[in-house]
């Protein structure tokens, strides 16, 4: 599903150049549940943003579901990440000013789906994480676990191939995120590849394969690794 | 569908900052309000002037006696001109391009009219049949001076409206008998004049016999004439033959300026006309100055709006939202706020303007605006706040959505 080929990445500050990314290589297949692990600074969230198409890098090659990421034009790159990819935030990101529905139905929107049709399907998903009475909510009257749901919810929606998550339970207490990662599993369980960047050894245990990354190098659980370890 | 939606963007981020939203449509606003504003009232002070030039033909050249101040050829100055029913022929004969022309012969001072027992005091004035086109007198009944009175020297009146009213008052007046001093002449005919009550308060005779009962002589007081539709400087050179023409007649130096007035309306209306071209480009200056105001207001705002909006537009981009598609929201927003306050302010444009009519000033009248213009402007300026919507709005569709989302 993901394949990285020697990942070159490296940020511009004032006068110097911060190496992030020293040359990935890694290969995630389909239906994997996947965390990568990292100190601050080791490029973990540097290495999502580039799976995810949000960010772009220097040097190397990324397929996508075979495809190749590289020189995208802003629009194809939008287009990818809306039926691609579904993202998870540590600070939920919902728009403050749309209900929990219309947050979870915003994907469809770029997809041009007509709006009976959206708002349908959104509700669909927020019976699938448990929040089908809290629809007409708005994210401020939704708790940090609630509205990672919708988060969760809304990254599912266009039904992507790959849900990232940047430390997704960052935000919330043990409890929750406990609930968050089960819904995780849930996912992963229908086919979905899953993977979280996080700093908690307890959240990485629960996925199924874990990639350490240190100084912007795969530490392990890189190319080597397969599903059955 | 997709339009509901997107209006519907639009109208939540508008009412989420409604402050932003009303300082925007004010600068919008006021620039179209001033705009059309300023353009009726130089409009209003143009017509105005026009309103007052309405009784006498713009076209009209009016030749007055002087004193010689020069002396000429062994004449000594300080000799009074005098024109007679030559000085009359010779405009006729020597000038064709001339196209009304009369002479005036003034009765001294007011005369008493007396019809009946009612005896008031009007001036009157002696004519060439002529004279009507000069002073744009327009008859009410019966009929002006014609050639027959002047050959036969008849006593014949022609009264204005405010005459006929004091005099006769409902009474037909055609045909009665008024008593001019102590002459009785007979009314042929009533008129109205544009130039208000104090020019229908005269009353016209053949300039003949005012001659004969009066002075005994063949003496004018006045020439006028008009010139069809020359153009100015057809005019002035017409101007100075004529002066040519009294000079060499009347024996006087060409050049003596005191000798002989002779005053063209048509300079003077040319004059208050280059006066309002100065006044509408200057009118034009400020409108367009203050709608300049209202783009930069406008595209101020919009950088506001992008800044405050950044962490939106990450998470929209993130989600998939197209350059394109953060662009559109942005200046969709832009033009619907400028569209509507420069709505608003043609309206009230126009809404001032119409109150400004119903002020009864010397010198303002009318003041109206073209409507075309007003749209325009308000066209102008909403694409000019889309333009300036634009440069944001694709600085924010080209945000990294990650950097982005880091804001706020």
């Amino acid at each position: 599903m993901i394949q990285l080929r020697n990942i070159r990445k490296s940020y511009k500050t004032g006068y110097t150049q911060l190496e992030v990314l020293k040359g990935i290589d890694l290969d995630i297949e389909a239906g994997a549940f996947a965390s990568i692990m990292g100190s601050s600074g080791s490029g973990k969230s540097t290495l999502l943003n580039i799976i995810g198409i949000l960010d772009e890098y220097d040097e190397g090659d990324y397929r996508l579901d075979g495809r190749m990421i590289k020189g995208l034009s802003q629009t194809e790159a939008a287009q990818y990440r809306n039926r691609f990819i579904g993202f998870v935030f540590q600070s939920f990101n919902l728009l403050p000013f749309k209900t929990a529905q219309e947050n979870v139905a915003l994907p469809l929107y770029y997809q041009k789906m007509d709006r009976k049709k959206r708002q349908a399907l959104a509700m669909e998903y927020l019976d699938m994480v448990g929040l089908a009475d809290w629809a007409e909510h708005l994210p401020n009257q939704l708790s940090g676990g609630q509205q990672q749901r919708v988060a969760i919810a809304r990254a599912l929606i266009t039904q992507p191939k790959v849900i990232l998550a940047d430390e997704p339970t960052g935000a919330l207490d043990s409890h929750t995120s406990y609930e968050v990662m089960q819904l995780f599993q849930k996912v992963n369980k229908e086919g979905i590849t899953v993977i979280i960047v996080t700093h908690e050894n307890d959240i990485a245990a629960m996925t199924r394969r874990v990639i350490r990354l240190r100084d912007g190098i795969i530490e392990s659980g890189g190319v080597a690794a397969s599903a059955s370890s | 569908m997709i339009d509901f939606d997107k209006w519907q963007e639009i109208f939540n981020s508008i009412r989420r900052h409604p402050l932003r939203t009303i300082l925007t449509a004010l600068g919008v606003f006021w620039g179209i309000f001033m705009l059309v504003l300023l353009l009726g009232a130089g409009r209003g002070l143009q017509n105005g002037v026009e309103y007052e030039f309405r009784d006498d033909a713009t076209n009209s050249v009016w030749v007055r006696r002087g004193v010689t101040s020069l002396p000429y050829q062994g004449l000594p100055k300080g000799r009074r001109i005098r024109f007679t029913n030559e000085d009359y022929d010779m405009l006729a004969e020597h000038f064709k391009e001339v196209e009304y022309l009369t002479g005036r012969f003034y009765l001294s001072g007011d005369q008493t009219i007396t019809y009946g027992k009612t005896a008031l005091s009007y001036s009157v004035r002696a004519v060439h049949p002529d004279h009507r086109y000069l002073e744009n007198t327009m008859m009410k009944s019966g009929r002006y001076i014609n050639e027959t009175d002047l050959k036969e020297y008849r006593k014949v009146a022609v009264i204005g409206a405010v005459v006929q009213k004091d005099l006769f008052g409902d009474e037909p007046p055609l045909g009665k008998q008024i008593k001019i001093g102590s002459t009785i002449y007979t009314v042929v005919g009533s008129y109205t004049d544009t130039g208000g009550d104090d020019e229908m308060r005269i009353i016209y005779i053949p300039v003949s016999t005012a001659q004969k009962v009066y002075a005994g002589t063949e003496e004018l007081h006045q020439l006028m004439f008009t010139t069809g539709d020359m153009g100015l400087e057809e005019i002035q050179q017409l101007q100075e033959e004529v002066r040519d023409a009294f000079a060499r007649r009347h024996q006087f130096d060409v050049n003596d300026r005191k000798a002989l007035y002779v005053f063209g309306a048509a300079e003077e209306y040319q004059k208050f006309m280059n006066l309002f071209a100065a006044i509408r480009a200057f009118v034009w200056f400020v409108g367009l100055g203050s709608i300049v105001a209202g783009v930069i207001g406008v595209s101020n705002i919009m950088l506001i709006v992008v800044k405050d909006r950044t962490k939106e537009i990450g998470i929209r981009k993130a989600l998939g939202a197209t350059p394109r598609s953060i662009i559109a929201m942005i200046l969709q927003e832009s033009i619907l706020i400028t569209a509507v306050a420069g709505y608003l302010g043609l309206l009230a444009g126009v809404g001032a303007i119409s109150l400004m009519e119903s002020i009864a000033v010397e010198y303002f009248r009318s003041p109206r605006v073209d409507l075309g213009v007003g749209i325009a402007a308000t066209l102008v300026l909403v694409a000019a706040g889309a333009l300036a919507g634009l440069m944001p709005a694709r600085k924010a569709a080209q945000i990294n959505p990650v950097v982005a989302m880091r804001e706020g």
